[in-house]
Parts: C-alpha cells; structure tokens; sequence
C-alpha cells in the first residue's frame, strides 16, 4: 500500500513545553516518533499524553506550545470513540475525508478497506445497526483510507470489551504496519503488545521502558509481553 | 393510533362541554351557538369557507417556506461569522420584544392589503424560533466531529455543510414544528389588521354582522388546518431531518 502523503524519512520530532491559559502542562518534554514503528505513550490522567497527540494533529486549540515541532503533514487519527456520523451509510464514512476535501470519492477502495477489516458486508447499514466493535472498525476502514504515513491513536480501543479489544489491537497492528503510528494509551498490556517504543510520560519528563523486540501485534501471553507489562506496572505505579 | 384516538376523545369531551354551558346557562345563540350549529354552517357554508380557507393556508405555506429558509440561512450565517453573531443577536432578541400586533398595522400599510402583508406577518413571526432553534444546534456540534474533519484537511465551509448542518437538522425540525403552529397566528391578525379575503377577514366580518355561527365555523376549519398541518410538518421532519438519539 503506497502512502498518499509523502513517505517518512526524517522521524517526528516534539521538544518544548505546553501550556493552558498559563497553566503548563508539560514542560520541557522530547518526544521523537520512530519512522515505520509504533510508539506507544502511556501515562497518569492528566499528564498531558492527549495533548502531545492533539498538537501533533494540530488540533491543540488554546494550548500555547513553546518548541520545535516537525508537523508531519496530514496525519490520521483515530479516538477513542468512533465519530461515525450516524446520517452516513458505513461506505460514506469510509469515504468522509474524500467528501470533506472535496476530492472524487473513491468507492473501490472504500470497499476493499471495509473487505479488510471483515465488513465487507455491511457498507450500507447505518452506524446505530452496527456493535461497538464494528463501528471501530469502520473507523479503522476511515482512518486506513486517509492513507498516510504518520496515524495518530487516541486510546481507541479502550471503550471496547477485553476479547473485542484483543481482536482490533491485532487488526490494527497488522493493517497499519510500515507506518509511524503514536499510540495514546493508558493500558500497560496494550503497550506491550504493541509498541516498538515506549515512553511514559511523567512530569518530570518521558522515561523510556525497553519494550519486546519481537514484532508486533504480540501474543497476549508471550513472555516478553507479560515482562514488559510487569515492568510497566511498576514504573506506572513507581511515584514521581 | 393512540394519538389519533386521544384526539378524537378530547375533541368530544369539548363539543360536550361546550353543549352543556348552553343548555346550563341558556346562553343566547349570538352570543354562543351550539355545536351542532358550528358543525351545520362549516357544511352550509362550505363554499364560502374554502374560499376564504385557500387564501390564508396559501400565507401560511408561502410564509412558513420563505421563514424556514431566511432561519436556515441566517442560523448558519450567524454560526459561520462571529461578527454576525455578536452584532445580530442584541437585534434579534430586541425584535421579540416588539409585539407582532404592533407591527401589522405597518405592514398593512407598506405592503398593501394583498397577501404579502399576510405572509410577511408569518415570516416574521416564526423567523426567530426557526433561527434560534437551528442556530443553537449548530452551536451543539460534537467538538470531536469537528476535530477529526480538520484532520482529513476539511476548510470551515465544508466542516459546516458536511458536518455541522447535517448534525443539526434535528434542531431545525423543532424549529419547523413550532414555526408550523405559529405562522397560521401571522396570517390571522395580519388579515384582522387589513384584508378582503381569508379566515380571519371571515371571522372579523361574521363576528360585526352578529353571525357567530359562521365565526365559529372559520374558527374551527382554522383550528383543523393548523393541526393538519402540524402533523405534515411533524411527518415529514420525522422522514427525513429527525434521528434516533444515541445513534
């Protein structure tokens, strides 16, 4: 699958502080995001891990950043919740970025990326006859068709069940391999299934916790998983 | 059903009420008929009434289309230029606080006694539900939807027809439906300030002449068309700009 956006060679890189109505909220952090990898970002509520993601978006309104920040260009993001508009047939929300650019819209490819994520289906039922995990799926089929190099993830499974999480953490990995993905994310078995790196984000800074070298998505019960879960436990409960 | 059946009932419990204050009171048929007699004049004067029933249904319609589209236009205009909002809003609040019967005689005498006094009376006066309630929908939308159109590279124009418009048709419906019993209230006093044809002319002209039957009548047939055209309003909102919640 070729990138729309130009490909990624230079890593993406956030140094600087963040502030809200003079209010930091982080200060001094640097960030850098590993080209082709993912980089997972966990955290206590609070520390600033959405507001790293929403400025790389450049969706940080009102927040004053004080830094250097190499904005990747278009990005694609995914949240927690799906933000399918539900006056939209599941092909058209495949297809809403085409439609919100003003580009021909191309229902071919909105298809196979349905096909990909095994709702091939469904593209002409509306959002409210679709479960939980469907409709994060057809969210992962919008976010695959924006086709580019850097994908923003904003804790988009954590409203899912644990089995269903499972199945669209694998999904996910497998579909958006080969690009540089942020993983927002405060679920320490998450991370170590998924990350390439993994930072938590602290106050006082990003302490960087060695992750599994084996490729991702991992199994929930690899040893190395289990270990750097553990590991990240403690680090998470480790106070600051 | 249940609806329909509830109408029924509530509309003999009151031709039944009515009935028993005349024979209670023995109330002169001038001053109060009975409903028998209402019901007997809407058909002996049939002709006569939809005549006059075309001319004010026709104010109604063209009112309420032309008030829908200038709120739907001025609720996204508003929304788009914050100039607009700051600078309008003291405007349109200031306007619902001059009374619409105080401005019919006016009407009547810039726009003649024809239908476009009529019909500007409707407009004006469904004109701020329709704006305020599309416009505050508008305001509404999911700052998340907004977000993520940003991300795919959306300009404010498109976020505003592709996302915001379509997430607020629901409040636009409400504006309809509340537009859809006001503007035939227009119509009325701007035909009791100034005309020679409509219901509220008839019932003027029945009421002076002492023909409280025939008032009674328009009276009625006008109640009936505003319900009839509530429930198509209410319809065709629910066809087409209404959605389940939590969808």
């Amino acid at each position: 699958m070729g990138h729309g956006a130009k490909s990624v060679n230079q890593p993406q890189r956030m140094t600087g502080s963040a502030a809200i109505d003079g209010t930091a909220i982080f200060s001094q952090l640097d960030l850098t995001l590993t080209p082709d990898s993912w980089t997972c970002l966990l955290g206590a509520s609070g520390v600033g891990k959405s507001t790293v993601l929403r400025l790389f978006a450049g969706l940080a309104e009102g927040v004053t950043f004080t830094g250097d920040l190499s904005v990747p260009g278009r990005v694609a993001m995914m949240a927690q919740q799906d933000l399918l508009l539900p006056w939209l047939n599941v092909l058209d929300n495949v297809l809403v970025g085409a439609r919100l650019r003003g580009d021909r819209p191309d229902k071919g490819r909105a298809r196979d990326r349905l096909a990909q994520v095994g709702l091939a289906d469904h593209a002409d039922k509306f959002p409210s006859a679709l479960s939980g995990g469907q409709r994060q799926r057809v969210a992962l089929a919008r976010t695959l068709m924006e086709d580019r190099a850097v994908v923003l993830l904003d804790e988009p499974f954590s409203a899912l069940d644990a089995l269903t999480r499972a199945q669209m953490q694998e999904l996910t990995a497998e579909l958006l391999s080969g690009h540089t993905v942020l993983l927002v994310t405060h679920d320490p078995n998450e991370a170590a299934r998924l990350g390439q790196t993994i930072l938590i984000m602290t106050p006082s800074g990003l302490v960087n916790v060695t992750a599994p070298t084996t490729p991702i998505p991992r199994e929930i019960s690899a040893p190395d998983v289990l270990r750097a879960q553990t590991d990240l436990f403690d680090q998470l409960r480790r106070p600051t | 059903m249940t609806g329909w059946r509830a109408g029924i009932a509530a509309t003999c419990l009151v031709l039944a009420l009515w009935q028993v204050v005349i024979w209670s009171t023995g109330v002169a048929r001038f001053i109060l008929p009975p409903p028998a007699l209402a019901v007997q004049t809407i058909w002996e004067s049939r002709a006569l009434l939809a005549e006059h029933a075309v001319i004010t249904m026709a104010e109604v319609l063209i009112g309420l289309a032309l008030g829908a589209a200038l709120g739907f236009i001025s609720a996204i205009s508003l929304v788009a230029w914050p100039t607009a909002r700051a600078l309008v809003r003291p405007i349109l609040v200031f306007s619902q606080a001059v009374p619409v019967f105080a401005l019919a005689p006016l009407l009547t005498l810039w726009l003649g006694f024809g239908l476009w006094s009529k019909i500007t009376m409707a407009l004006i006066i469904i004109y701020f539900p329709v704006t305020s309630s599309f416009f505050d929908a508008l305001m509404r939308t999911n700052r998340d939807w907004i977000g993520l159109a940003k991300v795919m590279g959306a300009s404010p124009a498109r976020i505003m027809w592709h996302i915001r418009v379509p997430a607020a048709l629901p409040g636009f419906a409400s504006g309809l439906r509340l537009a859809a019993v006001y503007a035939p209230i227009g119509a009325i006093i701007g035909e009791w300030v100034g005309a020679s044809k409509g219901l509220g002319y008839l019932m003027l002209l029945a009421n002076g002449r002492a023909k409280t039957d025939l008032m009674f009548a328009a009276l009625i047939v006008l109640a009936v068309l505003t319900i009839l055209l509530h429930t198509a309003v209410n319809k065709v909102c629910e066809k087409t700009l209404d959605r389940p919640e939590g969808s």
